[in-house]
């Protein structure tokens, strides 16, 4: 992948600095949520598959790292201040981690992408947000997989056997970010990782951003199981609408293929994340169990918030 | 925390959810159908309105919950 397009003050300065490590000075102050968005995206992709114009010493850059600071600063004190609003942010008891888990997503009321795909939505509106998603299902899994070693034994296990499923059972072609690209080049669009970043949305690159943000800091790994949980809970019946949806519109074939794949997989890694990884988490860490649920409420609310744009964007009502 | 032994069942059953089975190589279903397992740990229906039997498609989650089971 090459390093995105910018879209702003900072974004540019970036881009420009990972291409040329030679410059130096300050950055300057993004000028819009869609410059933070797009650079803090820059930054923690130099810790996934980086990007072949780029220099690879960027990802420990010291100077680099504190603009990397400053912006996830920016973005955790929002996600923080979202989940106090919602007034969701009581700590649940140590044991009582799965069935909040539960609740949080049993009264989740956001839009469903999932339910317009289903019954609605066009060909061009699917491929939209395939083109949308493939920023995340071409990475699928690979921020929690920094998190491995950052938990206790029970969880630890647990969180392996859900990995070592999404990453194929060892089998390179059941690979779930391999099934979507094969998924992508069967209706037409490009598989390469990274192909659409510049398609991106902000909210997409929030939610993208939230997600490596928790993945890849220590002190953040209830906020990481706590997202993948709220993940995994929410994908069955929605993979099942996409099916039906992709169906519809002529698009069976592999990209319906992953979808389907996602129904029993994830009927199964919900319950792994909820009770064996959360659940175990929060009894060995209890003092992980607050932000388990302050991820699993930003994975509802950035998802939220991408579908609502999407489905203004189509003139839909949620 | 003491370096102990962890329960590890093979089959839990799941509060008003599936039955998780562990290191299964085959499932009959209701028919008599045998299916093959391709991954470590399956889900299987308890509520019968699955769209996938013998697997479980979340469905359990959108009926109204009947006594504990």
């Amino acid at each position: 992948m090459r390093l995105p397009k910018p879209r702003g003050v900072l974004s540019e300065w970036l881009v420009a600095r990972l291409a040329e490590p030679g410059l130096t000075g300050e950055a300057p102050a993004p000028d819009s949520r869609d410059d933070e968005s797009i650079a803090l995206w820059t930054l923690h992709e130099l810790s996934f598959r980086g990007f072949e114009d780029a220099d690879e010493r960027a990802e420990w850059d010291p100077g680099l790292l504190g603009v990397r600071r400053d912006l996830e600063e920016a973005l955790e004190e929002r996600l923080r201040s979202r989940w106090s609003e919602a007034g969701r942010d009581s700590t649940p008891r140590a044991g009582g981690v799965p069935e909040a888990l539960e609740e949080l997503v049993a009264e989740d009321d956001g839009p469903s992408l999932a339910d317009h795909v289903r019954r609605h939505a066009d060909r061009d509106q699917v491929l939209e947000l395939l083109r949308q998603r493939s920023v995340y299902h071409l990475k699928e899994s690979d921020p929690s997989a920094f998190v491995v070693p950052r938990l206790p034994v029970r969880a630890k296990a647990a969180l392996m056997a859900l990995q070592f499923d999404e990453y194929g059972d060892g089998d390179p072609n059941r690979l779930h970010s391999h099934l979507f690209a094969r998924g992508l080049e069967a209706v037409g669009l490009r598989p390469e990782y990274g192909a659409y970043v510049d398609d991106a949305l902000t909210e997409n690159l929030e939610m993208n951003n939230a997600g490596s943000l928790f993945g890849l800091h220590r002190r953040l790994r209830g906020a990481a199981m706590g997202h993948l949980a709220a993940f995994e809970m929410t994908s069955s019946l929605p993979s099942r609408k996409m099916v039906q949806g992709l169906d519809r519109l002529g698009l069976a074939g592999p990209m319906a293929d992953y979808y389907d794949e996602h129904v029993e997989a994830d009927a199964v890694h919900e319950h792994l994340a909820a009770r064996d990884i959360c659940g175990t988490l929060a009894e060995d860490e209890p003092d992980q169990a607050e932000d388990i649920l302050f991820g699993a409420f930003t994975c509802l609310d950035v998802e939220a918030r991408f579908a609502t744009v999407m489905l203004d964007t189509w003139g839909v009502a949620g | 925390m003491s370096a102990r032994d962890f329960d590890h069942p093979d089959v839990v059953l799941v509060p008003y959810g599936p039955m998780l089975l562990r290191g299964a190589e085959s499932v009959q279903d209701a028919d008599g159908t045998v299916h093959r397992v391709e991954r470590p740990v399956v889900a299987l229906c308890r509520c019968e309105k699955s769209s996938r039997l013998p697997w479980c498609d979340g469905t359990h989650k959108v009926i109204p919950r009947g006594p504990r089971t």
